[in-house]
């Protein structure tokens, strides 16, 4: 009976404010109001991106009259979307792959080995996360330039690499250290050796922070825009976000408004279906992330 | 085994390290040095000035304009952006709500979109033609052809409704989660009490909300003195500089005017800010943490 009670009370405080109507009214406006702040946009978004440059221009709010398709085949070849989307592919890939690895290395080794200057080599990793990117931007870009890797894939691949290390090293570092140590011993007494430990091991044990981590790095550096902007001046290696805001600023003289509606809209459709698979995942991977740093 | 370790350190840690200290490192402590120079990039060497940079700052109208704007926004973006994370975050935790996992997913999904993509989507939406806000303010009977980012007086605002729109879905999972994490008892302590919801809202969420409410707040504030990447999609500082910020200007006087060297100055100006920025606030928020 005091079991009966006890529910019954705690369920009937977790509905208090929602027990009078005047109060469910607000709280379901409030909450489809900003629901429909966020969806509008970009469902306009979707259905302008059919329409023709007329209605665009002079119905705003109307759906298309026929669906225009070739403003996506224009947006993907004369406004160049499909380049600047295989531009990012380019830059992003191996730069997730690599950061992922190299940070994996060396957080294993900080977070597992005793050596003299272990804690100084991972506060300076983590010093990195002190300063703005713009106080970078100028040397840089010299040594960049220096370096003759101005308007290279691999330049921008290693830029990205590099900026991306400090934060999945002290992400990654914290992880391999809850790691039970016991494997590390029994691994050895089996007769495999550091490497095999490392990679058979305790690898495929950090997959669940490996995961977050490339979440967030992916989305770090697939919507990256500073970085490029000064250092791919080159049209034709333009990634993404570069691509898509060079592509505004053109329009201003060019019209072709459809095309552009277009090109964002194919920028957003595949972001939009992968969030919706993998949405506990990314809003995890965000979150979690942002909270360690 | 003791000398053996280091066949796996060195080779499993020298890859990060070079590349770090390379591409981080060494171009942050070389822009300390290249904030007292003068230099066009033709040279090789900078010419040292001392401190001249920074003097001409203090006398830059220009620089301080965008400085009152990244003030502006920081005054503003952060608070704003709380209050509704925080309202959507405790209305989506009384119990039940209908729809209320349709909505995180909803609200959240600007997060993964590039700033840049959002910018131009809202470039549409304030154009004075095409857009449709002046069609929805149509509709409550304002009849104006605002042209939102065209014009001095509200271009500022129309870009900081954008990032606070974009902003939101973000903190309020964050919220979510720290709300959720507390304990149901404590609550069920507070009803017996006989507590209302608005002191309970105040008297146990709030304060056991604090940590992740200054996590928040340091955020924002870091976040309010870049605001490049919608800025230099939207208006690139303009028009007439009444978007410009630190960050615009400073990009405009290294790679458009080749004023290497105060540009770099600027950046050194914009470090020391975040620094005491992020601790004043951590300072400044701090209390007692609360242990549960």
């Amino acid at each position: 009976m005091a079991e009966i009670t006890h529910t019954r009370q705690a369920q009937t405080f977790s509905l208090p404010v929602l027990g009078r109507v005047s109060v469910r009214v607000v709280v379901a406006t409030s909450l489809a109001l900003w629901a429909i702040a966020v969806i509008f946009p970009m469902v306009w978004l979707i259905y302008s991106s059919l329409k023709t440059d007329q209605e665009i221009f002079f119905s705003p709010w109307t759906l298309p009259q026929q669906p225009q398709w070739e403003n996506f085949s224009r947006a993907w070849d004369k406004v160049h979307v499909g380049q600047y989307f295989v531009n990012s592919m380019i830059v992003v890939i191996p730069g997730l792959l690599l950061t992922l690895m190299l940070s994996a290395m060396s957080a294993y080794i900080l977070a597992r080995f005793k050596f003299p200057g272990n804690r100084f080599i991972f506060y300076l990793f983590l010093s990195g996360m002190l300063f703005p990117v713009f106080l970078a931007l100028v040397p840089l870009f010299f040594l960049v330039k220096d370096l003759g890797m101005l308007n290279s894939y691999e330049g921008l691949i290693l830029v990205y690499v590099a900026y991306s290390l400090p934060f999945t090293i002290f992400f990654l570092t914290g992880f391999f250290r809850t790691l039970p140590s016991e494997l590390h011993e029994a691994a050895i007494i089996d007769g495999a050796n550091e490497y095999q430990v490392f990679f058979r091991v305790m690898l495929p044990l950090a997959q669940p922070g490996l995961i977050t981590m490339g979440i967030f790095n992916f989305l770090g550096m697939w919507n990256q825009f500073v970085l490029p902007l000064v250092l791919m001046s080159d049209r034709s290696r333009y990634v993404l976000p570069q691509g898509l805001s060079f592509m505004l600023h053109q329009q201003y003289y060019e019209n072709d408004w459809s095309a552009l509606f277009a090109a964002v809209t194919i920028i957003m459709i595949p972001t939009l279906i992968v969030y919706v698979i993998f949405q506990s995942k990314i809003q995890k991977g965000i979150t979690v992330g942002a909270l360690k740093g | 085994m003791n000398k053996r370790k280091y066949h796996i350190i060195i080779p499993f840690l020298a890859p990060s390290l070079i590349l770090y200290i390379t591409f981080v490192l060494f171009p942050y402590a070389r822009a300390m040095y290249i904030s007292l120079t003068k230099w066009r990039g033709l040279t090789p060497n900078p010419e040292f000035v001392g401190l001249a940079n920074f003097e001409q700052m203090l006398n830059d109208r220009f620089f301080w304009n965008a400085l009152g704007h990244n003030v502006g926004y920081l005054l503003v973006l952060p608070i704003v952006t709380i209050s509704i994370a925080l309202y959507l975050a405790f209305l989506l935790t009384q119990g039940k709500v209908r729809f209320s996992r349709f909505y995180r997913i909803t609200y959240f999904f600007p997060q993964v979109m590039s700033l840049v993509a959002l910018g131009v989507l809202w470039s549409f939406i304030y154009h004075p033609t095409i857009g449709i806000l002046n069609g929805i303010l149509g509709l409550f009977g304002t009849e104006a052809r605002i042209a939102w980012l065209g014009n001095p007086d509200v271009a500022l605002g129309a870009i900081g409704v954008v990032v606070i729109w974009q902003a939101v879905g973000f903190y309020m999972v964050l919220f979510i989660a720290g709300m959720e994490s507390i304990p149901t008892t404590f609550y069920e302590a507070a009803r017996i009490d006989g507590a209302n919801q608005w002191q309970v809202f105040w008297k146990i969420t709030m304060p056991l909300l604090w940590d992740t409410t200054r996590t928040a707040l340091v955020f924002l504030a870091i976040g309010a003195t870049d605001m490049f990447a919608i800025t230099q999609t939207m208006t690139e500082g303009g028009p007439n500089r009444s978007t410009d910020v630190l960050a615009t200007y400073l990009y405009e006087r290294a790679f458009l005017s080749s004023q290497f060297g105060y540009a770099t100055a600027i950046g050194v100006s914009l470090f020391f800010m975040v620094l005491i920025l992020s601790v004043f606030t951590l300072r400044v928020t701090q209390r007692e943490s609360l242990e549960y």
